[in-house]
């Protein structure tokens, strides 16, 4: 997994609400044995006509945007499917930060597994960051893992929560089962006492 | 001394913690892996490259479900390359690793969440997860059950546990009965409808009341499978004599002394008088009426006798987000729910495609035939489920009224098989969600009930199954 540090990117205003692992990612391009490759995919059926052809409308597709590392989106983004692909195509694209008041659950973890940063705002943080956004290639927003900000091209800034244990993780670039393999020995003896208590499991 | 009351869920989780870390980050034991074949070629090849193996190969079980056709001579050749090569990886997968295996040729195959609870796999008390976000069905057994990503799929193999932050504890009590012709699909659908798609985000649901506890095994997995449409990380309810009985004489189910065991165990598995939740929902069983979606969100929720809200009604990003699925699913404002006409109807999914939801269905159309022009099929949940509906005459009751009587797999719960819907058609369907695109590119989806769906087969629209049933909305 990559680091992630800091990162100076574009953002992509997305304000739509309850943007879904369907629209992500539509499981037609699900069917892959693989994890990379899908970036061309990302947000396929708002981003395409039915024949193939670019809707210019779609956000990623502006000039302005086709190059973004970060997304700033209305809330509940990424609610739906467990599906990794969602950030595997994410990430395929460019993009390492996403941005919004809520997230789901299953998105969020697999965001952390795949080296990119889901930051939750309130509302109103949410709402200058994506004015932000709109004004195009030009406004840059920077965003700050160690010290936890994430700032406006215009140098507002904004703090925000992560969970200790999964920004070492970022920071550093760790693989998770590596980790977890080094307790093997307390996973060894729960599944002693476990059998023993449960031994119909 | 006594210990502070716990709920259902403090409980299996304390049962399950292996290490926990200063700041709360807890190792997980998993004692159920489900794995079928779309969330799971990248984790084995990650295993292979990093030369690990399946640590607890005897609690590791595949299915093949998501991409399979559910028309006859699958099990000789897919057409869809990309499909075959993703089916075909789990089978060597399933071979080389050790795992517990139901391929396509097996009467037991079917929709993962159906074949684990059907092989007595889940039982009372477990962590049970799968590279899928539905395993929250399995949470009906009062086992702690949820989806986990890819990633996570590969770090469970290795290590049989997973790393988690305990979520909070949420109540969602249903009092009282259900009214006749109200399900527990509808009992399901009307939370969400109630606490929205985000309402559950952070928090492990337990679902009680009179309304759950009068359920059948098959409805709490209706319940439970849903929790995840709400948000919530997984959905509970504690087990009790329809559990035990559910569960007992299942292949994977315990006998004897160990049964004896487990059921002493099984009975500690309630929340204490005076746990704390830190949310707390109720809904009167009576208040709750059919309902179906208009948009395409399942928050998107109203009663059958009601009309489509106008973006309006809502507020914040909902507004832009309800006319977008007004234009999506081509629908206006004001109209009743009763004239939407509808072109398909798809019955199955692990949502509402088990026994229990054939019989329902099939006690709408005995005698009756589908609209004429309606694209109608059954897609049983699994093998077994198929069989015992053609054992109890229900396959010829579906046969005769127009319905396709297909194979077991998730088909048109997300076409990523062959069954889809082109652009513009409606379709009245059992599964869980409606999103844009879910059932095929522009395929315009209305969640329901397996009543509510063949009450609207025959039909030719939307219809209040109450008045095809002859009882009071
Ligand atoms: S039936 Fe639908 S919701 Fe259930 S596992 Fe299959 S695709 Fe997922």
């Amino acid at each position: 997994m990559d680091k992630f540090t800091t990162l100076t990117g574009i953002a992509a205003p997305m304000p739509l609400v309850n943007i879904d692992t369907d629209m992500i990612i539509p499981k037609q391009f699900l069917k892959t044995i693989q994890r990379s490759g899908l970036g061309k995919n990302l947000f396929d059926e708002m981003r395409y006509t039915l024949e193939g052809q670019e809707i210019p409308d779609f956000v990623l597709n502006q000039p302005a945007y086709r190059q973004a590392q970060i997304i700033i989106a209305g809330d509940n983004f990424g609610c739906g499917s467990s599906r990794e692909h969602a950030p595997w195509a994410l990430l395929d694209f460019g993009i390492r930060c996403v941005v919004s008041t809520s997230f789901a659950d299953i998105f969020f973890n697999n965001c952390f597994k795949n080296g990119i940063l889901p930051i939750i705002l309130p509302q109103d943080q949410v709402d200058v960051l994506m004015e932000d956004a709109k004004k195009g290639a030009n406004a840059r927003q920077t965003v700050d893992l160690e010290a936890q900000t994430i700032t406006t091209s215009d140098g507002q800034s904004f703090g925000f929560d992560v969970d200790p244990f999964r920004k070492h993780c970022l920071l550093n670039g760790l693989d998770d089962i590596g980790l977890t393999l080094e307790k093997v020995s307390a996973i060894d003896s729960f599944e002693m006492t476990a059998s023993a208590a449960r031994p119909w499991v | 001394m006594t210990a502070a009351p716990r709920t259902l869920y403090d409980k299996i989780w304390d049962d399950h913690v292996v290490h926990q870390a200063e700041d709360g980050t807890c190792l997980l034991y998993i004692d159920r892996h489900l794995v079928h074949e779309v969330t799971s070629p990248q984790a084995f090849e990650g295993l292979r490259m990093t030369g690990r193996k399946v640590r607890a190969p005897e609690k590791t079980i595949a299915v093949p479900d998501h991409n399979v056709p559910t028309t006859a001579g699958r099990d000789k050749h897919i057409d869809n390359v990309e499909s075959r090569v993703q089916v075909e990886a789990l089978d060597k997968n399933a071979k080389d690793f050790g795992i517990h295996y139901y391929p396509v040729t097996d009467i037991r195959q079917g929709v993962v969440h159906i074949v684990g609870p059907e092989q007595g796999w889940t039982l009372p008390g477990m962590t049970v997860v799968c590279g899928d976000s539905h395993t929250a069905t399995h949470g009906a057994f009062g086992a702690l059950a949820h989806g986990i990503g890819t990633s996570e799929v590969e770090h469970v193999l290795a290590t049989q546990t997973l790393i988690q932050k305990k979520s909070k504890n949420m109540k969602v009590e249903i009092t009282g009965s259900l009214r006749p012709g109200v399900t527990a699909k509808d009992i399901t659908m009307s939370v969400i409808g109630l606490t929205g798609t985000g309402g559950g985000t952070g928090y492990v649901i337990e679902y009680c009341g009179q309304a759950i506890r009068e359920l059948s095994m098959e409805g709490r997995m209706t319940v439970c499978n849903m929790a995840i449409e709400g948000g919530a990380r997984a959905g509970l309810i504690a087990p009790d004599e329809v559990t035990y009985a559910y569960c007992k004489g299942r292949p994977h189910a315990p006998t004897g002394e160990k049964w004896d065991a487990a059921l002493s165990y099984w009975k500690t598995l309630f929340t204490d008088e005076g746990a704390h939740f830190d949310k707390v929902v109720t809904i009167k069983g009576e208040d709750i009426a059919p309902v179906v979606t208009w948009g395409t969100s399942p928050e998107d929720v109203v009663a059958i006798n009601g009309v489509v809200p106008a973006p309006s009604e809502f507020s914040g990003g909902k507004v832009v987000a309800a006319q977008r699925s007004l234009d999506y699913m081509g629908l206006t404002a004001g109209m009743k729910l009763t004239d939407i006409k509808i072109d398909t109807v798809f019955i199955g999914s692990c949502t509402n495609g088990r026994i229990e939801d054939l019989r329902a269905a099939a006690a709408i159309l005995k005698g009756k035939k589908v609209a004429p022009g309606m694209r109608a099929m059954v897609v049983p949940g699994s093998g077994l489920v198929r069989a015992q509906a053609e054992q109890e005459g229900l396959a010829q009751i579906f046969l005769d009224a127009g319905f396709e009587w297909r194979l077991a797999g998730c088909s048109m719960c997300l076409a990523m098989n062959p069954d889809q819907l082109s652009p513009g058609e409606r379709c009245a369907a059992t599964s869980n969600r409606n999103f844009e695109g879910r059932q095929g590119r522009g395929g315009r989806t209305h969640l329901m009930s397996p009543a509510m769906a063949a009450a609207a087969a025959v039909a030719g629209h939307l219809v209040d199954v109450r008045d095809v049933m002859g009882v009071d909305a």
